[in-house]
Formats: structure tokens, C-alpha cells, sequence
């Protein structure tokens, strides 16, 4: 399905016109929930009371409490954390690389069995094969479904003129800046033509203007392929810079504090006055919770 | 210069004149040639052998504690055999034979390539079988386009090793019978009293050895260091 958010938008002013008898209408998270009530629209993925729980040194440690969040199809979800609150663990549970405690992720309403490439996670190291050229790299999801060559080849160029590094295709992973190596990331990730793209803090390790350019061209690809994209970062910025949507999370136990609707016109800059607000109310949510991660840290080391 | 010396006899320590003969000689009637070309056919199948069971068998330990914990030791006690130990046991389970000569070069060289396999497999970083799992490989595709791979520069020290251990086992097996390699061509120099064929042979096993490393296992490793951007230890 590619929905723009444009017309998200649209979709939602519709209703707003379209009073139902017994629902207010000024309140338009209601109106969410009615919409997909009167359409039966299933979110693209749903999480239902994930909860993860394991054994650090012997104790048992809840790592994920209790979340609930529905991701629409199209939809740029960004969730922001304090380090070490769980996010990118959630993000493995969702590709199906780790088993929850309890609870159910659905993807069309469906459970997950394992891994699928439905749904692929770029990896916060990566995790790109450095005995392969930047072309077979993007070609290995391909490969595995069994895609004959000469459609592999046409799929990996397409996707890889899309992230603008088609004169790098024989160069191996070591050759290329980090910048490139995202970029090679993401192109790999597309090219399996997944539903939903997982990122896990993707571009932390890299400058700020390399950051800035690979936000515009993520948002330009985001809105040309119609992906599903659920973004994991500490960067409150990058996360108003990008999603429709920003869930917060607390510290240790992992729970959804709150979640910020971004209602800013694309293409959007991170430089621009309402990102900048928007960002500032997402970090002072953030702030308790930071300073509780920073806590604990202080204690585990003095 | 020590032969000029003639303190011992020629038939105990010959010329370099005597023994470049010799190696001319083998040459020109074609019996270098032959003997070459059985042992390499040997080796070649003898190291295939060993490398797929020793890897499948080192990827296993990798992933079963059971294994792990039953054979490691057994594997690492075993490696302090000599593989010459193994031929007794070869002649008595297949007479004198291919197979033995065979069975000789695999066990000599299997488990240095099954213990790099395994700490290969371990020092590998997760993040490669778990990127291949998330991109659909799964079994036997995980196995041959992410894991094998991945784990070669750690690997490539066993497969080294594994050859060199082949190669010496293969030589020490062809020792016994008349298997028409260069092994037998050595002991044939010694059953003639002839010094100059001995050594002749043994620059031979050493130049083929030397050629073998120098050419497939250095390019391998050039191009391997080339692929992951690691720099060249020479």
C-alpha cells in the first residue's frame, strides 16, 4: 500500500466532515480509533502487552513492560530512549530475531513466526558482508528468496541508484565512507522489498551534515516507496526531524511513557522553528527519564 | 663445499652435481612426473575430505554444547598424535590401500581444520548470522553464504596448517607400499643405496609444498585481506 502522508491527512479531515452519532468529534485521537473501527483497517503492525524479561547475573531482569503500539501501513514511526531502555531490543523482537516473554507482534493482524522478510532491521553495527561487493551485499535478500540473476541485478541497480551509489557497486564495505555504508544498508534492506523497515539508531555513528543528508534522502526514499519505517534513536531531533508519530520510553522497565504527534509538513528541515519545538517538548518528557538512566549508571560504577 | 670435503662417502653425502642428476634423470623417464601427479591426485582428494568433515564437524562444536563438551577435548588430546600413529590402525581397516593412504591424510590433517572451524565459528561476530537470518537465510544457505564466509580469515590458519599436516601424513603413508608416489619413490632410493634419489625426492616434497602454499594459499589470503580491507601481515 503506498499512502503518502499527504493523504493520511486527507483521510483523517475526511472523517472530521463525517460526524458518527456518540463519538465526539473535536477529539481526534477518537476519530483515530473510529477510523479504523468503521474501516477495519488493521494496523500494519501491532505489538499486544510485549513483555520481555531475562536473567542478568543471576536476577531476573524486565527489560520491556507491557507495550502496546500500532504502527499504520505508510506510517514513520520514530520511538526515543534513554540507552539501554529496551528500544532496539523491541526492534529485534519485531524482525522475529528474539522471542518475547509474553505477548504477540502482528504484522496484518498475523503473529510472526520467526524472522521474515517482510520485515528487515538495519542493524546499529550493520552488519554488511564484507566478502561481498557493495552489489551482491544489496543482492544477498534477493538470492535467498531465490530470485533468478538477471531480475536480482535489475533490483539491486534500481535500489542502488536510489541511494545515489550506483558507481560503487564493485567496491567492497572497507572501500566506503560510513555515510556509504548506511546508504548500502538501507539499499540492501529495500531491495528485499519489505513492508516494514526496522532501523535501529542507524545513523548515530555519523557526522552532522552526513546525518542531515542521509535524513532528507531516507525521507525522500520513505515517501517514494511507501514503507513502513519504525526508527530507533536517542536523538530527540532526528526523531522530530522524521516521524509522523514519537513514542517515548521510559528506563528500565522498558514502557511507553507518551507519544507526539508530529503534524509537520514534508519535506520537512531539522533546522526549521516547529521541529525545534517540537523536539524541545519531546526532551523535556525525556529528560526524567534520562536522568534515571544516568542514575543508575553512577551507582553500577562508583 | 662439505662433499668436496669427502669425509664421508658419496653414497652417504652426495654432490650437488649427483643430485641435480638425479632429478634430471627422474624427470627425463618420467617417474618425477608420475610420482607427482598420484600424489597430488591423493592429496587433493584427501584435503577435500578433510576440510568438508573437519569444517561441518568444527561448525557443529561451534553451536552444541554436547559436542563441545564431549569431543573438544578428545579433539585437542588427538591433535598431539603424530599422524604416522595413524597407520597401523589404516592397514589393518583397509590393507594396503588407497583408502589407507587416504584415511592417513585425513586424520592427520581433519582436526586442526575442526578446532579452527570451531573458534573460527566463535570469534565470528553475531552480528553476520543474525543480518543473514534477517534477510531470509536460513540452513544450509545461512551456513554456505553467511556463516562459512564470515568465519574464513579466522579460518584460514586451520586450512593452512590442515594442508601442511596432509601433506606430511600423505608423504609418511605413501612410505609403505608400492603406491607410486613421492613417498615411495623415497623409500625406493633408500632401499637402492641411492643417496642422490633420496635427496632429490625430498627437494621435491619440499618445492611442491613450498609452490602449493606460496601459490593457492598466499593468493587466497592476498585477495581474502584484499575483500575485508585487513592489512597484509608479511
Amino acid at each position: 500500500m503506498t499512502t503518502s502522508p499527504q493523504q493520511l491527512t486527507n483521510a483523517d479531515r475526511h472523517y472530521v466532515t463525517l460526524p458518527v452519532a456518540g463519538w465526539p468529534t473535536s477529539d481526534v485521537s477518537e476519530i483515530r480509533k473510529l477510523q479504523v473501527a468503521v474501516e477495519g483497517e488493521t494496523p500494519k503492525v501491532a505489538l499486544n502487552d510485549i513483555t520481555l524479561e531475562y536473567k542478568a547475573n543471576g536476577s531476573p531482569l524486565l527489560a520491556l513492560d507491557r507495550i502496546n503500539l500500532q504502527v499504520k501501513a505508510g506510517e514513520f514511526l520514530c520511538i526515543v530512549g534513554p540507552s539501554g531502555c529496551g528500544k532496539s531490543t523491541l526492534l529485534h523482537l519485531i524482525a522475529g530475531l528474539q522471542q518475547p516473554s509474553s505477548g504477540t507482534v502482528l504484522i496484518d493482524g498475523e503473529p510472526i513466526h520467526g524472522p521474515g522478510t517482510d520485515r528487515i532491521l538495519i542493524f546499529q553495527e550493520l552488519g554488511l558482508f564484507p566478502w561481498l561487493t557493495v552489489a551482491d551485499n544489496v543482492e544477498f535478500g534477493l538470492k535467498m528468496k531465490g530470485i533468478p540473476t538477471a531480475e536480482r541485478k535489475r533490483k539491486a541497480g534500481y535500489y542502488l541508484r536510489l541511494v545515489q551509489l550506483s558507481q560503487f557497486a564493485d567496491s567492497y564495505i572497507h572501500q566506503l565512507s560510513g555515510g556509504m555504508r548506511q546508504r548500502v544498508a538501507l539499499a540492501r534492506a529495500l531491495a528485499t522489498e519489505p513492508d516494514v523497515l526496522l532501523m535501529d539508531e542507524p545513523f548515530a555513528a555519523l557526522d552532522a551534515q552526513t546525518r542531515d543528508l542521509l535524513h532528507d534522502e531516507l525521507e525522500r526514499i520513505w515517501a517514494q516507496t511507501g514503507r513502513t519505517i519504525i526508527f530507533v534513536t536517542h536523538n530527540v531531533r532526528e526523531a522530530a526531524r522524521l516521524g509522523d508519530r514519537v513514542a517515548v520510553f521510559t528506563f528500565r522497565p522498558g514502557r511507553i511513557k507518551r507519544e507526539f504527534a508530529v503534524d509537520q509538513p514534508r519535506p520537512r528541515q531539522i533546522e526549521h522553528p516547529a521541529i525545534s519545538r517540537c523536539a524541545k517538548e519531546i526532551l523535556d518528557d525525556l529528560r526524567e527519564e534520562i536522568n534515571k538512566s544516568l542514575e543508575q549508571e553512577y551507582r553500577v560504577t562508583s | 663445499m662439505v662433499a668436496r670435503l669427502r669425509i664421508w662417502p658419496p653414497y652417504l653425502f652426495p654432490s650437488p652435481r649427483g643430485v641435480s642428476e638425479a632429478l634430471w634423470a627422474g624427470f627425463a623417464d618420467h617417474s618425477f612426473w608420475i610420482a607427482i601427479a598420484v600424489s597430488m591426485k591423493r592429496i587433493a582428494v584427501g584435503y577435500a575430505l578433510s576440510v568438508t568433515i573437519g569444517v561441518l564437524l568444527g561448525l557443529l562444536m561451534a553451536t552444541s554444547k554436547f559436542l563441545e563438551r564431549t569431543l573438544g577435548g578428545l579433539m585437542v588430546s588427538l591433535q598431539s598424535l603424530p599422524s604416522i600413529c595413524w597407520l597401523p590402525m589404516a592397514v589393518l581397516w583397509f590393507g594396503l590401500s588407497e583408502k589407507a593412504i587416504l584415511f592417513v591424510i585425513v586424520m592427520g590433517s581433519v582436526l586442526s581444520v575442526t578446532i579452527s572451524m570451531e573458534t573460527g565459528r566463535k570469534q565470528m561476530p553475531k552480528i553476520y548470522a543474525m543480518a543473514g537470518r534477517n534477510l531470509g537465510a536460513r540452513g544450509l544457505k545461512l551456513f554456505l553464504f553467511v556463516l562459512f564466509p564470515a568465519s574464513l580469515p579466522y579460518v584460514l590458519t586451520g586450512l593452512k596448517q590442515g594442508w601442511a599436516f596432509a601433506w606430511r601424513s600423505l608423504i609418511a603413508g605413501e612410505m609403505i607400499f608400492v603406491s607410486l608416489g613421492l613417498g615411495q619413490l623415497l623409500m625406493m632410493g633408500r632401499d637402492l643405496n641411492d643417496m642422490n634419489q633420496v635427496i632429490a625426492v625430498m627437494i621435491l616434497i619440499i618445492a611442491i609444498g613450498y609452490i602449493v602454499d606460496g601459490l593457492i594459499f598466499r593468493t587466497f589470503e592476498r585477495r581474502l585481506q584484499y575483500k575485508w580491507g585487513l592489512t597484509p601481515t608479511t
